[in-house]
């Protein structure tokens, strides 16, 4: 075991024990989770190598809130840029450049908008890494093709109303190609 | 009934796709990738040397000189900065308008466009002269005061254009490949393989609720991408049109360089799309001659925009009535370097007119040739606003003449090889082509498909 193993298993977050059923189809996976949601289950997760359509409206996730996170700090942004280029230019050192105004409001757009645009991009893919929890170390994986062509679902101990056989038994009802007891 | 074209060849499954895709990575590159890359580090050592004595014995190793104070250096670095377009219009615009047939080249134009961004973002700091205080462009605290940089300049515009469109281009970019990375992981055999791509995967495992997210956050990127890949060339435009030079001095600047990038970027795509489907046979299933079409066509229409723009140029010039304006877009066209507009005119307008014919937007082999003549244009046509404009302005008694150096052209070339080098070791060391975006649109055009529902 060498160093960076050691670094690893500190560095490595809590997993949960679980139950997770591995479809081959994914509309089939869309549709069990309908099913297991309906069956009471709040906190299982789907897990699929892209985006599928459908799966929002299945599990009841609701719609991202990350376009408010932008917007807050385009504005944050914009605000910045005005903010600097006046201060900067008619305040901290006026510079009489040209004749124009200290303040010359239309020559500084550009920079307000590049800020803008700057603070609005780093913010959303900084609040997409907090909320997905990344960086994650070596976390567990079901099962390496999840990121290739199958998809899973999987419940957490913890979910209200579990227990390992009955879960077991939902996902083969279902039509799971796959049942195990995982860590997630 | 009109159905669409198939967007992937092959009768592909997830699985295979995966497979095709990361097949890149995971195994020894052949001869042809080694001459290829060979080929590319030697160019990169000639930019070292000449960017290397530039830097040495100073500016006047180059030709620029009075009247003429931009030369290469200027040319090239809007030159890659409009090819780097290319790839955020594919990425993000084609996005928005979800326009599918962009999924399996978006990766690759984004690669592009951030090599391309990190090529010319060299050639300004070089230009400067003393690269080693390049940091002066930026508005940081300083002991003078602290002096400020100046706000109303269109060159310190330039710097946060560019800046923030290097910083947001690579995080697109590289927030895009994150499942991708994943994936590499998850197929990974070797223990360092493994934790290498599992560290730049960021630990990423595809839940359902993080796809949420990371769906809205591409689109995010995208719609921010989009103004902003416009006010990039528009503000690098603004380099020459705030300058009251004849010839610079034109409201049509910033449209007229924005279609002059998105051409020039889609040249350059279809020239790398082409080496991509020889070196890799396997991604001619992914790159379809339909892909290349359609990249043809978006050619051919900024190409006309392009070529009306050289056409209203004149038209203003004739029509302002200011004898110096007249008299720089006559000298253009016909005086000392009239040779190089007419390359600029014959590589822009004319030759791109051959993809009227449906045969030509198809055939590999054509439009390569054609693409590399739109390069060679775009890089003629800054040459043309760049130097005609500065060697004879308003007084005869300063007009002058500019002729490259052998570092200028080293510079130039050099170039090429940096931005080959990087693209080269990307296209074996990172999925090529999107994993997780090809597969949704897997069914697209296929028959009988009972998942026909995207």
């Amino acid at each position: 075991m060498d160093i960076i193993d050691k670094l690893i298993s500190v560095a490595r977050g809590k997993s949960r024990r679980g139950v997770a059923g591995i479809w081959l189809d994914e509309h089939k996976l869309v549709d069990a989770a309908r099913k297991t949601r309906a069956a009471g289950f709040t906190k299982f997760e789907a897990i699929t190598p892209f985006p599928l359509h459908d799966i929002d409206d299945a599990m009841g996730i609701p719609r991202s809130f990350i376009p408010w996170v932008t917007f807050i700090f385009g504005l944050t942004g914009f605000a910045f840029g005005t903010w600097f280029t006046w201060w900067a230019s008619s305040v901290d050192w006026p510079i009489n450049i040209g004749g124009k105004p200290m303040w010359s409001l239309p020559a500084f757009i550009p920079v307000m908008f590049e800020c803008t645009i700057l603070f609005g991009a780093l913010s959303s893919v900084g609040a997409l890494i907090a909320i997905c929890g990344l960086p994650k170390v070596d976390p567990p994986v079901i099962d390496p093709d999840l990121s290739s062509h199958k998809f899973a679902l999987w419940v957490p101990e913890d979910d209200t109303g579990y227990n390992a056989a009955k879960v077991e038994q939902l996902f083969r009802e279902l039509g799971a190609n796959e049942v195990k007891q995982a860590e997630f | 009934m009109i159905r669409r074209a198939p967007l992937v060849l092959g009768n592909k499954t997830y699985e295979t796709i995966t497979k095709d895709i990361a097949s890149l990575l995971e195994s020894f590159p052949g001869p042809g990738f080694f001459a290829g890359l060979a080929g590319a580090q030697f160019l990169l050592l000639i930019f070292l040397l000449a960017q290397g004595m530039i830097v040495w014995f100073g500016m006047g190793m180059m030709g620029v000189n009075s009247p003429v104070g931009w030369g290469t250096d200027i040319i090239t670095f809007v030159f890659w900065i409009g090819i780097g377009h290319a790839g955020t219009l594919i990425s993000a615009i084609l996005f928005l308008f979800r326009q599918k047939w962009r999924t399996s080249i978006a990766r690759s134009a984004e690669a592009m466009t951030v090599f391309a961004v990190m090529t010319a973002g060299l050639f300004p700091i070089l230009h400067t002269g003393r690269p080693w205080l390049a940091y002066w462009l930026l508005p940081y605290p300083n002991q003078r005061g602290p002096l400020w940089v100046n706000f109303r300049s269109p060159l310190v515009w330039d710097v946060f254009a560019v800046s923030t469109y290097a910083t947001v281009s690579a995080v697109f970019w590289y927030i895009g490949m994150v499942p991708d990375l994943a994936t590499i992981r998850d197929r990974a055999q070797n223990k360092w393989r493994k934790r290498i791509y599992g560290a730049l995967s960021l630990g990423w495992r595809g839940t359902a609720r993080n796809w949420n997210h990371y769906e809205m956050v591409y689109m995010l990127l995208a719609g921010l991408s989009t103004p902003l890949v416009l006010s990039v060339h528009s503000i690098v435009s603004f380099d020459f049109a705030v300058a009251t030079l004849p010839g610079w001095h034109t409201t049509i600047f910033p449209p007229y360089f924005v279609a002059g990038a998105i051409f020039s970027g889609f040249a350059m795509v279809v020239t790398l799309m082409a080496i991509i489907r020889e070196l890799v046979p396997v991604f001619k299933d992914y790159i379809t001659l339909d892909h290349m079409e359609n990249m043809n066509k978006i050619i051919m229409a900024t190409g006309l925009m392009v070529g009306y723009a050289y056409g209203s140029e004149f038209f203003i010039a004739w029509y302002s009535g200011v004898e110096y304006e007249q008299y720089i877009f006559l000298n253009r066209a016909f005086g000392p370097y009239g040779w190089s507009y007419w390359i600029m005119v014959t590589c822009n307008v004319i030759i791109p007119q051959l993809f009227w014919f449906k045969y030509v937007r198809r055939s590999i082999p054509l439009m390569f040739i054609i693409s590399i003549f739109v390069n060679i244009g775009m890089w003629f046509e800054r040459f043309v606003i760049t130097i005609t404009s500065l060697h004879r302005d308003f007084l005869p008694s300063s007009w002058g003449m500019w002729a490259p150096t052998i570092y200028d052209l080293g510079a130039l070339f050099g170039s090429f090889g940096l931005f080959f080098t990087l693209f080269l070791i990307y296209i074996r060391l990172l999925p090529a082509i999107s994993i997780a975006e090809v597969k949704p649109v897997l069914y697209v055009g296929r028959d009988g498909g009972n998942h026909g529902h995207h």
